[in-house]
């Protein structure tokens, strides 16, 4: 009976999916399986692309290809003049997704931003700790315990965040992945039900696309959701078709299974760009690999010396032999995507002669270093085996012996923070937010020596100008201490920057409206299929 | 046939104590703390590691912590995946149908090529055909998964379009799993044409899977073969003017697939761990791509318990191979 019961159900289901069957299904062999639906607790991009930019929306958003920060749930927002009080004035009439699984009854209000935000900051929270080994990592590694002393509702639709310092990468940081807002009417329900797992299962926001069904490393479901705030989707279905292998991956888009994936091989690239039913997008990634002298050390305490062995190395063919073209040689430590480069500033051109000379006039002769390779290919730097090899060979022509070492990966990150550390050390980096304090203060302030400053590098005019623009909140005045900063940076040269890979997105040639993000996200509200 | 199956468990009792240990000392062993690879938390305060320590019995003495870990696999708990939360051994049993639906058709595969082609093989004996033949499976026997399925993909489904590129069944076909096994559910689905798409997606990763089975097959065979067909008795029978075909076929078969069987019980092992290449290659969400995937997601808790439990059924399988060998041929229990 119960067989019956079963089978019985499976043909009704396949009746009205068969009638779904004309609708427009959009494909993404995207590349693994996400850790969970809760985009607070994960920090993988994977995780982010599958939960927090399909079922989930947040206060601000990401203006689409850019590193800009744009109205999401929050219509406009006010700071106090001491720059430590934000008011959120939230969007009204912003539904939550109905589902099988839950109907909502109410629409968006700041319960479910102060919701959303506390499990994430208090520990004594009941959702704080609702899945065994939760982790808020984002959230923390953002500072945002210590940064937001509270948050509060002032009315339905107007939100009070209070933080205890001021903190001018504040705006962008709310608009990332971990600050997805989630509905605190299902929170309710689920813990009702003592179901608080399901909330990282079955997820349930206000976003573009609402989830159907996930089948454990295979595939995820999702439909349009018909009440969305930004109007519906013009695709009626999305689905994740999950592929680990890169070359399925081609493979499948090819053959018209999939119509967009992510992280191509280098080397398909150009069947690619060769096959006439695919287009492919590129554009420089939000990255930079570096190679970060010890500054405090002779004779790479010397700018001139630093300067001398930028002009020895040819980045040109360090991007050639190790990304096959896939990438541009990096002139400033953050990348052209991002606000506030310096596009004025040039770049120590690749002139052997000229560095040997350089070195000898600031009396450095049988030079011998070490050149740290990281022993991991990550996307700014595929292979540091062979650009240091690259190097050693650049660096032998201007008189520099070096020898290459490397570490396990830990370890290595670990030892190249040491300040006592010999050496130049090839690393690199990949922008969280957007700002560019994420990679200016980040890698190259003072307070970072001994941490994520690879250089030991602690100079006081850099360091003011990085210091003020953070306490600034005027974009304007930002752009132009940051621009400034960049010039000293490059004057001083504390690292040789290397390059900005780039990011490649193939998809298929009836793809209409996919825009690529500077931040690696994949998101696909906005997007079409043609006939 | 008791005394067989008491000492056939005697060799197993231990030897899966010693898997356990293996498993237990693995995240243990490991270079990292065991703490925050089994917590999957990274960032902790001192407070908190010395919490999640004790919740997970880190401050107990090893060889306790141990006892209790093997009580709880006796008991069917074989841990909780940091990723879904979900007990291992339940996963476990979602995906192991995909697995098994996979390992079959490559077996089966295997056998109906392999067996005639050790015949012919075996009667053609030092002729082309049989060079040939036995040089294939030396190829088929060395050819290295991963490259294998790629290249058939790249041909197959890439420049001919003959089958589909990867996963289980097209994904306009949207049923829930009944049985697990494709081929039955998408029967059961009664939506037309998902059977269909089933039987093609399970084309490539079959012959994949089976390559390497079907070469040691084939050789099995003829070497068994051969040698059935030098004995007295198949002597005597062609004495006799029987016909070729039944020489072979009746009296020589029967005998020769004795070490066969035993080949293809063999096999079992060999296929789990080829299905952790040919699953990962063709998207197929079985248990061989779940392990490939909780390493690079860092769940532990599944690497160690998945190994626990599928060492478990590889050699629970063995034990069943050997039993009903036992059966067939009663010398084999002395």
């Amino acid at each position: 009976m119960k067989k019956l019961t079963t089978l019985f159900a499976a043909t009704a289901l396949a009746t009205l999916m068969a009638g779904s069957a004309w609708s427009k299904t959009f494909v993404y062999c995207s590349e693994g399986s996400p850790e969970g639906f809760d985009p607070g607790l994960y920090t993988a991009g994977t995780t982010f692309d599958a939960a927090a930019h399909t079922v989930y929306n947040r206060l601000l958003e990401f203006k689409k290809g850019t590193t800009e920060v744009e109205p999401g749930l929050a219509e406009s927002w006010t700071i106090s003049d001491d720059g430590l009080v934000y008011t959120f004035k939230l969007r009204p009439g912003v539904k939550f997704q109905t589902t099988e699984f839950f109907t909502p009854t109410r629409e968006l209000t700041a319960d479910d931003v102060v919701f959303s935000y506390e499990r994430q900051l208090k520990a004594d929270n009941p959702w704080n700790k609702y899945i065994t080994g939760a982790s808020w990592e984002y959230a923390a590694g953002m500072g945002f315990p210590e940064v937001i002393k509270s948050v509060e509702k002032v009315d339905d639709l107007t939100v009070k965040f209070t933080l205890t310092r001021k903190e001018a990468p504040f705006l962008a940081n709310i608009a990332m992945p971990f600050a997805s807002i989630l509905s605190k009417e299902y929170a309710d329900k689920l813990q009702a039900d003592g179901k608080m797992e399901q909330m990282n299962q079955m997820p349930l926001g206000t976003g573009p696309f609402a989830f159907v069904a996930y089948q454990q490393d295979a595939v995820i479901r999702y439909k349009a959701n018909p009440d969305y705030w930004g109007g519906k989707q013009k695709i009626d279905d999305l689905v994740f078709a999950i592929t680990t292998d890169a070359s399925v991956r081609f493979q499948k888009l090819q053959a018209g299974e999939c119509h967009l994936m992510p992280y191509p091989n280098a080397a398909d690239v150009e069947k690619m760009k060769a096959d006439p039913n695919l287009k492919v997008m590129e554009q420089a990634g939000l990255n930079v690999a570096y190679l970060a002298y010890n500054t405090t050390q002779a004779p790479f305490d010397k700018p001139e010396v630093r300067k001398a062995l930028n002009k020895a190395i040819n980045k040109q063919a360090i991007v050639d032999a190790v990304f096959q073209g896939a990438a541009q040689p990096a002139v400033n430590p953050i990348p052209p995507t991002m606000w506030s480069y310096n596009d004025k500033l040039e770049d120590d051109t690749y002139e052997p002669e000229k560095a040997k000379k350089m070195l000898e006039d600031a009396g450095v002769k049988d030079l011998s270093m070490k050149l740290w390779a990281m022993p991991v290919s990550r996307p700014y730097m595929l292979n540091a085996r062979r650009a240091a090899e690259l190097m050693q060979s650049d660096f032998a022509k201007v008189g520099v012996k070096v020898e290459i070492v490397s570490y396990e990966w830990a370890e290595y990150l670990d030892k190249s923070k040491a300040k006592d550390r010999d050496g130049a050390v090839i690393l690199g980096w990949t922008g969280d937010n957007g700002d560019p304090d994420n990679f200016l203060d980040t890698l190259l302030g003072c307070n970072a020596v001994g941490g994520n400053n690879r250089a030991q590098w602690c100079n006081q005019e850099f360091d003011a100008l990085v210091k003020k623009a953070k306490e600034t909140s005027d974009v304007a005045e930002r752009t132009k201490l940051y621009e400034e900063a960049q010039a000293v940076f490059k004057r001083e040269a504390p690292w040789a920057t290397i390059d900005h890979s780039l990011s490649v997105v193939p998809m298929r040639k009836n793809v209409e409206g996919f825009v690529q993000s500077p931040l690696g996200d994949f998101a696909f509200d906005g997007v079409d299929i043609t006939e | 046939m008791f005394r067989f199956l008491l000492g056939r468990l005697a060799v197993l009792i231990p030897t899966f104590v010693g898997v356990s240990i293996i498993a237990f000392s693995f995240i243990r062993l490991l270079p990292g703390d065991p703490v925050a690879l089994l917590s999957g938390e990274r960032v902790m305060s001192p407070e908190r590691h010395a919490e999640i320590s004790h919740a997970l019995g880190f401050d107990r003495p090893i060889v306790v912590q141990y006892l209790d870990y093997l009580w709880g696999v006796l008991h069917g708990d074989f841990g909780t995946s940091i990723v879904t939360k979900k007990p291992v051994i339940d996963q476990f049993f979602e995906l192991f149908p995909a697995t098994v639906e996979l390992s079959l058709c490559a077996i089966l595969f295997a056998v109906i090529l392999g067996i005639p082609a050790g015949v012919i093989a075996a009667i053609k004996r030092g002729s082309a055909v049989d060079q040939a033949m036995m040089g294939t499976a030396l190829v088929g026997f060395s050819m290295p998964i991963f490259w294998w399925g790629l290249l058939l993909i790249m041909l197959v489904s890439g420049m001919l379009q003959w089958t589909p590129v990867s996963g289980r069944i097209s994904l306009m076909y949207f049923f829930p799993p009944v049985t697990g096994f494709m081929l039955i559910d998408s029967l059961l689905s009664g939506q037309a044409g998902a059977f269909k798409s089933a039987v093609s997606h399970l084309i490539l990763p079959t012959i994949v899977l089976g390559t390497i089975p079907l070469a040691v097959i084939a050789r099995q065979t003829r070497s068994a073969m051969l040698e059935v067909l030098s004995e007295d008795y198949v002597r005597t029978a062609r004495a006799k003017g029987l016909s070729t075909f039944r020489v072979v076929g009746v009296h020589a078969l029967r005998n020769a697939m004795i070490p066969v069987v035993t080949t293809i019980g063999l096999q079992v092992g060999v296929m789990l761990a080829g299905a952790i290449l040919t699953e990962t290659i063709f998207s197929w969400p079985g248990i061989g791509k779940w392990m490939v995937d909780s390493v690079s997601r860092r769940d532990y808790a599944v690497i160690q318990g998945g190994l626990l439990v599928i060492a478990a059924v590889i050699m629970l399988v063995n034990l069943i191979v050997d039993l009903l060998y036992g059966l067939i041929n009663p010398r084999i229990r002395h």
